[in-house]
């Protein structure tokens, strides 16, 4: 039976079905329990926000505090992954990245492809993404294309809390290693979510607003942001069809190029800084697999090439708006 | 077993038959290297055979080892197959990786043998995952991690050296410290004398040994195996040893001392050791041995004979296996 519940707890009920149905599957990460060795409570936190509060008390120790050794500790969950186990292992901020890359994109990801196709590695590394939260540069930043450009790698930004259970529990049952980027701003915002567990399967875009006037694919927050500005042009009679994407990497590029046949214009929102971003690579793969549908050149509203900033006057500059994608698609529209 | 080493006769040749594998493994792709009929990079073992042979003799399947990029040896000791190794090297389809990996990255998890790494000091979180594995799983597996005296400086190395303590992990991280990293000595890129001593900085127990002794690997490297299977932690084995070529094939090795790779050659190598003691103790005649020596060369002839005629990867091999499904 469906409920109302937010996207974080959503993820937290992801965690606790796939770890009553599989004993193999184990949590690390800084803080996820949240007080080992500590005087106080046990589990005082549950993750830095509260993610994973009250899987310790039903999981106990397949729940890993960690130290704060990002290398060694989602290297561990990526070598345990090769030896039987079905780690899920949190990166706090997908900022982080920078100090344990070489675990993910060397080593992880390349197992399977550098040993002849003979290693599984069902890893899953959670981590946060994407701005809003005053958290300035070093805590805010969307770094999904970077991990979209390795292959071996499977990259899922869900958009809501429906997609974000049902992706997670893909995830963690998914043999090869799965990036779950989790937009911190998304988690407290509440759909209808099934209480029994369900998977969705990767590479399968949702779309989330019919229309037959302007293709907009988004993903994240940003589907939130084309949504706002899909209604704002409904009023003057123009209707964009909205694709949510949920995966990046595998990428539903049948869904895009259908709709864009459709359509013939394109807007691509991502919250990623523009170069080599999620955006560009959809507006390129479009630009060459459905030229001739295309009535105007692919529009591009992405984050601008600046580090996230903090001052909230210039993160919500920042962040791109729904009046952004508007003016984009009247763009688009322009005779 | 007999009253002067801690191994019966069988024994001791099948170390002596593991250590002479990776000699010749060694010193045939040193000269085929050098003919040019082997692409890429290749970093060889020769030297160092007392220590892997030494610690794996100890090993069964089911423990998992992550190595380095001088991994050959480490692969033989584990018993990965010398013709998929050579093949493997030589770039064809029959390689344990058919062909996509490389000398770098020789992996079979089925023997336990999780990866010659090209990153240095990547194992050592990877050796600490199949640890915890092994430890969650519950059965008496251990993880060991090589790494040598320069990836001993990875931040990688340090954090799992305190990740293994505080998990308390059945691991063994063995410091094979063959005095240069790459180029650089030891004594310059290192600040402590002894890896014991950083060892201890992180709470664990360590252990130096002659790496060139196989016997002195064998007792040292039982003891720490031991007490990780028996749930007593993690510890660290440093061995020192001699590494006869150089950092890699083509490496014109100027920054040893002149007579350093002669002298090692005549004096260190472990080997000439190992037979000395034990066919002076009487235990194995030369005649064993030389058998063994006749029987490996014609092994190495035989993988590379079969490597230069397997067939060279398709062209659809190029996409394939980079994911479980996508």
């Amino acid at each position: 039976m469906a409920r109302k519940i937010s996207f974080k707890e959503a993820i937290n009920e992801a965690l606790d079905q796939e770890m009553t149905r599989d004993p193999t599957v184990i949590l690390m990460g800084e803080d996820i329990v949240g007080g080992s060795g500590s005087p106080g409570e046990d589990d005082a936190w549950g993750g830095v926000l509260g993610v994973t509060k009250g899987l310790y008390a039903k999981h106990g120790d397949r729940l890993m505090d960690t130290p704060l050794s990002e290398s060694a500790y989602i290297g561990s969950a990526v070598g345990a992954a090769t030896c039987g186990l079905r780690p899920v292992a949190e990166l706090m901020f997908l900022d982080f990245l920078g100090v344990c890359f070489d675990q993910i994109f060397n080593q992880a990801a390349k197992f399977r492809y550098m040993f002849g196709g003979k290693a599984e590695t069902p890893v899953t590394i959670r981590a946060m993404v994407g701005a809003g939260f005053r958290a300035a540069a070093q805590h805010s930043q969307m770094l999904t294309p970077i991990v979209t450009h390795i292959p071996g790698l499977k990259v899922v930004c869900p958009s809501n809390a429906y997609d974000a259970k049902g992706l997670l529990i893909q995830s963690i049952r998914d043999n090869d290693p799965v990036i779950f980027c989790e937009h911190k701003s998304l988690y407290a915002h509440e759909v209808d979510v099934p209480e029994e567990s369900y998977a969705i399967p990767f590479g399968e875009a949702n779309v989330v607003r019919e229309g037959g006037d302007v293709t907009i694919v988004a993903y994240g927050l940003m589907v939130h942001r084309a949504s706002e500005a899909a209604a704002v042009l409904a009023k003057d009679g123009i209707e964009c069809e909205i694709i949510d994407l949920r995966t990046l990497s595998p990428i539903d590029t049948e869904t895009i190029i259908e709709s864009v046949e459709n359509t013939g214009r394109l807007v691509c929102v991502d919250e990623a800084n523009p170069r080599c971003s999620i955006a560009s690579d959809v507006s390129a793969m479009v630009s060459q697999e459905a030229f001739s549908s295309l009535k105007a050149a692919p529009r591009i509203v992405a984050a601008p090439h600046t580090p996230v900033p903090f001052s909230p006057a210039l993160e919500d500059l920042y962040i791109p708006s729904a009046e952004r994608v508007v003016d984009a698609v009247r763009k688009t529209m322009e005779p | 077993m007999n009253d002067v080493f801690p191994l019966g006769k069988e024994d001791l040749l099948k170390a002596y038959r593991t250590m002479k594998t990776i000699r010749e493994f060694e010193e045939r792709l040193h000269v085929d290297f050098g003919r040019g009929e082997i692409p890429g990079f290749v970093h060889l073992y020769a030297g160092e055979e007392a220590a892997a042979t030494g610690i794996m003799m100890h090993l069964n399947d089911q423990d998992r080892i992550a190595s380095t990029h001088r991994g050959h040896g480490h692969c033989i000791a584990k018993g990965v197959d010398i013709n998929e190794m050579m093949a493997e090297i030589y770039g064809k389809s029959t390689g344990a990786c058919r062909g996509k990996g490389g000398s770098m990255h020789i992996a079979d998890l089925s023997k336990g043998m999780m990866g010659a790494n090209g990153i240095l000091g990547a194992g050592s979180p990877l050796a600490c995952g199949a640890a915890l594995a092994a430890k969650k799983l519950g059965h008496n597996g251990i993880g060991m991690s090589f790494t040598g005296d320069g990836a001993s400086n990875q931040g990688t190395f340090l954090e799992s050296l305190n990740l293994a303590a505080i998990w308390d992990l059945p691991m063994i991280f063995v410091v094979e410290n063959n005095g240069y990293a790459e180029s650089t000595s030891v004594d310059y890129a290192t600040a402590v004398d002894s890896y014991v001593d950083r060892a201890a900085g992180f709470g664990l127990p360590g252990v130096t040994v002659d790496g060139t002794d196989f016997f002195a690997v064998y007792e040292a490297a039982g003891e720490v195996i031991r007490r990780a299977r028996e749930g007593g932690g993690p510890s660290l084995l440093e061995c020192k040893m001699i590494r006869f070529f150089g950092h890699f094939e083509g490496d014109a090795q100027t920054y040893r001392a002149e007579g350093e790779n002669e002298s090692n050659r005549a004096n260190r190598d472990c080997l000439k050791m190992f037979r000395a003691r034990v066919t002076e103790a009487g235990v194995i005649d030369d005649q064993d041995l030389d058998a063994i020596d006749t029987e490996v060369l014609k092994a190495i002839d035989n993988a590379v004979e079969q490597a230069v005629a397997a067939p060279l990867p398709e062209a659809s091999d190029l996409t394939t296996d980079v994911y479980v499904n996508y």
